[in-house]
């Protein structure tokens, strides 16, 4: 009884300190990698080759993903809005839900999943083919040639696949709204621009993705290089990397809305 | 890949970012439309501005003329001094009337101007003395509610 109580504190107690290590881990890793920013901006070709991998090949599920989200949008908010006789409204719903909320979130959870668990792989199967360690024998830093370029990749692609995904979102809802429901494209845009406003909800929308964008790949490369070098060990680097991702980017947002929004 | 290839690429999508950021500022946000160009100011006092914001339109047959630029309260007057920013191209006589509106039974409320018969015109820094305050619902329910129970007594007498 007493021994099973005290196993049961004990391992309450080991899950913290290693919670707390990792923590630790994931901020040196966080620090190492902004000192060896400046090194891997002055070889531009590794960073241009990770925005490949990362956002051009993020690019088509984006897009879908956004033309579906947007004409969801639409369709919903018609039939809600249309019983208050006030269909026009339509763009104003999904242009400030996009701009606001969708657009940096969705594009935020899809990037974690799409480019996020493809960096942890990559990074976790380097490592556990020692190519990281080969690298230091050869006096290359790991985290200068490798770590940093995906990192910069990363919080470049993400505002831009953003940005894209509530504009084609947008476009999405205007597809079904206007064509196919027939609500009235003058008012449709009119309205949408009366209420959407650049600095309050798109700029805002920008710093979140931005935000998000460091989280995501930050998260993804310390999984990777913190992964055991198994093939179990990259395998639950790469789930811990969605589902600490996912977490993360629904929790930040709630704070960062809270900042935004002046109650 | 061909080096050359992944550039053009990077390229494609970056120009793509930032043509869908030109976009939503464009055609999404209200970056063209709150531009008015230059714009002289004027003050209004109302006794109530009820719901109207900073960046409400100021609107005078209908057309957006200008914007609200800024709500303050007078405590020697105790009024609200409400600042306009109106477009230079539109010239309003001195006893222009300004009044608050609302748009549609439960819209946002705006500032409209009724153009007066003065000769002389509304200058930079001038006051609209003539104003009417914004419809307060509760006000006017309570005064239909007064009027019909003095329409019931007057009925009243007359039966009696």
């Amino acid at each position: 009884m007493f021994s099973s109580l005290k196993s049961v504190i004990a391992k309450i107690g080991h899950n913290f300190i290693e919670g707390v290590w990792h923590l630790g881990a994931g901020g040196r890793l966080f620090f190492y990698i902004l000192v060896y920013l400046g090194e891997s901006i002055r070889r531009p070709s590794l960073i241009v080759r990770e925005i490949y991998a990362t956002g051009v090949l993020s690019l088509l599920i984006i897009l879908v993903s956004a033309f579906f989200v947007g004409m969801v949008l639409g369709l919903q908010g018609y039939n809600t809005l249309q019983k208050y006789g006030s269909s026009e409204a339509i763009g104003v719903l999904v242009a400030l839900s996009l701009v606001r909320e969708l657009g940096p979130v969705v594009t935020a959870l899809l990037f974690a999943g799409r480019a996020g668990t493809a960096i942890t792989a990559e990074i976790g199967l380097m490592r556990a083919t020692e190519q990281l360690s080969a690298m230091e024998m050869m006096a290359v830093s790991p985290v200068g040639r490798v770590l940093a370029p995906r990192f910069l990749a990363g919080v470049i692609s993400m505002p831009i696949l953003a940005a894209l995904f509530s504009m084609i979102g947008v476009l999405g809802g205007y597809f079904v709204a206007v064509p196919l429901i027939g609500v009235d494209s003058g008012a449709f845009w009119s309205q949408m621009q009366a209420s959407v406003d650049f600095r309050e909800d798109i700029v805002n929308g920008v710093i979140k993705s931005v935000v998000f964008g460091i989280v995501c790949t930050m998260i993804a490369l310390f999984e990777g290089y913190d992964a055991p070098p198994t093939a179990e060990g990259v395998s639950r680097a790469t789930t811990r990397t969605v589902v600490y991702s996912s977490l993360a980017v629904l929790g930040l947002d709630f704070i960062l809305t809270a900042f935004m929004i002046k109650v | 890949m061909e080096r050359t290839t992944i550039d053009l690429w990077v390229g494609f999508f970056v120009a793509l970012g930032v043509a869908a950021i030109l976009g939503l500022a464009l055609k999404v946000g209200n970056l063209t439309s709150s531009n008015i160009g230059e714009t002289y100011t004027v003050t209004a006092g109302f006794e109530n501005i009820g719901g109207l914001k900073p960046r409400a339109p100021v609107k005078s047959a209908g057309v957006v003329i200008g914007r609200v630029d800024g709500i303050r309260f007078d405590a020697e007057t105790y009024e609200a001094q409400v600042t306009l920013k109106l477009d230079k191209r539109y010239a309003f006589p001195k006893d222009t009337f300004a009044n608050i509106y609302t748009a549609g039974l439960l819209g946002e409320q705006y500032v409209g101007l009724e153009a007066g018969g003065d000769e002389v015109n509304l200058k930079e820094g001038d006051k609209i003395t003539h104003t009417q305050d914004a419809v307060v619902l509760e006000k006017m329910i309570s005064q239909f509610l007064y009027n019909k129970a003095s329409e019931n007594k007057s009925d009243n007498k007359a039966a009696e």
